[in-house]
């Protein structure tokens, strides 16, 4: 509620726009934001702002991320009010891009059985001649694909930059360089505590954990089940480049400033962020066969990070039985869902509105395996 | 002190010396350094504008981490200047802006 303090255990993209939304609502905030021996994920992320192609067999999520992507112009446009930081948010739709005809097929059914599930997300199945249209340097191997003009993308590491800058500005208490190791509640003060290794410890009323894989381990300190694992994806970077793609595509995508950002592998290792070769070797071909005047584009980086992904790659919003206050928030859709988790997920978290309806989708309890009767 | 004194060459008598042009303008500098030193020694500051605000910008870390040095050589827009040692009768030009991947010849695929 109102005048109560509220920790943030994460700092990320998810962390940092729910303590925005948050102290937007009136709470006092502490946000805890690790250090840079941590995974990062958002430091990582590819800065699509995008729905076509997600939600079978959850249509919950098409809905919520269609909310999150129609608020999404005011965030871009209140962060720019804040901080003056522009996050270069473009929604002018997006393409999906195919190279043969049975792929565009399977992508028509899947665009079709995602709106079979009584949702709604437009799209346009295009041909190759359409396509060249609105992207005229694709290479002779597209032969089709997708448009949703809903699709979009900004600047994740300039949208990172400017929450923070945002909470400063509000006031909040930003805490780095502090890894909160265990969560505890008092139930004689009504009081959430937040422990570091250290044994120092900081009170709250509300407790949010928003701490990417690091949730794997603290959900349980408030009874919830968040099975988060990671899931390494390697992006290439060019140097900057005068524009020539005006739509962000789900191959690879033309930043505010130049770069084309290519996109991402999706590997099951562990905890190894690293970049290997041949990885960075299938995304290069892949890009040169989509647009082939990126064969004279230089690489200037190549990194890996690590999604925190639960089982079925949905996310985890969901308030403890046990310990109300306490949250656990769970998503590898940082950009995209961005300005949901500023205006519909922090108001609930502050306690000033319901749990969204499409949030029992959303639990953690949904990966418990329960013997069959 | 004016700000063209700042790097100087190490004369020798030993020294061989390659013709560059920058802009047009002949350079004879010593054989064996980057083009980014043999631009700077000749008192140009001026590499490159800004994709981002057009701001003219100068080498800042020499060693080719800071792509603040890029410069069209011999045709090829975007070089690092100080990854790059000067060759006699070599082209330099400022690079302007981000590199125009369009203009390059993409027949050949």
């Amino acid at each position: 509620m109102i005048g109560e303090h509220i920790a943030i255990v994460g700092g990320g993209l998810l962390g940092a726009a729910i303590a925005y939304g948050a102290i937007r609502s009136g709470l006092e905030v502490t946000l805890f934001d690790e250090h840079d021996t941590a995974h990062r994920a958002s430091r990582g992320n590819f800065g699509l702002a995008w729905i076509q192609g997600k939600g079978l067999n959850k249509p919950e999520y098409v809905n919520w991320t269609k909310n999150g992507l129609r608020l999404w112009p005011e965030l871009q446009e209140e962060l720019l009010q804040i901080t003056g930081i522009d996050v270069a948010l473009q929604q002018p739709g997006g393409f999906w891009l195919g190279f043969s005809d049975r792929e565009v097929l399977e992508r028509e059914t899947k665009l079709k059985q995602i709106n079979a599930q009584g949702v709604h997300v437009p799209y346009t199945i295009m041909d190759r001649s359409d396509l060249l249209q609105y992207l005229p340097e694709l290479g002779p191997s597209v032969v089709g694909g997708s448009f949703c003009s809903l699709d979009g993308q900004a600047n994740p590491l300039l949208l990172l930059k400017a929450l923070h800058s945002a909470l400063k500005i509000k006031g909040a208490n930003i805490i780095n360089g502090v890894r909160i190791e265990r969560v505890t509640y008092d139930k004689n003060t009504r009081r959430f505590l937040c422990f570091n290794s250290a044994g120092d410890h900081w009170e709250s009323d509300r407790l949010v954990l928003a701490a990417g894989l690091g949730n794997a381990k603290l959900a349980a300190d408030v009874d919830i089940y968040a099975p988060i694992r990671p899931k390494r994806g390697q992006i290439l970077i060019t140097e900057k480049l005068k524009p020539f793609l005006n739509y962000p595509t789900n191959k690879c995508r033309q930043t505010n400033e130049g770069s084309i950002q290519i996109g991402s592998t999706s590997d099951d290792v562990g905890l190894d962020d690293s970049t290997k070769t041949d990885q960075i070797e299938l995304l290069a071909r892949r890009a040169v066969k989509t647009f082939p005047l990126l064969s004279d584009a230089r690489l200037v980086r190549a990194w890996g990070a690590l999604r925190p992904l639960t089982p079925d790659g949905y996310p985890i919003y969901q308030e403890s039985v046990k310990y109300p206050g306490a949250f656990v928030v769970t998503s590898h859709s940082g950009v995209t869902l961005a300005a949901a988790h500023c205006y519909t997920v922090a108001p609930w978290i502050s306690g000033l509105t319901q749990t969204p309806l499409e949030f029992i989708a959303f639990r953690g309890d949904r990966f418990i395996q329960r013997p069959k009767e | 002190m004016r700000l063209n004194q700042v790097f100087k060459f190490y004369e020798s008598k030993d020294d061989e010396f390659v013709t560059v042009y920058f802009e047009g303008k002949e350079l004879r500098v010593p054989s064996g350094i980057s083009v980014a030193s043999a631009l700077l020694a000749n008192g140009i500051y001026f590499f490159r504008a800004s994709s981002v605000n057009g701001s003219k910008r100068s080498p800042y870390c020499m060693m080719g981490v800071c792509f603040e040095c890029l410069l069209e050589i011999d045709g090829v827009p975007a070089l690092q200047g100080c990854m790059i040692g000067v060759r006699n009768g070599m082209i330099i030009k400022r690079q302007i802006g981000n590199m125009n991947v369009k203009k390059l010849d993409i027949e050949t695929y």
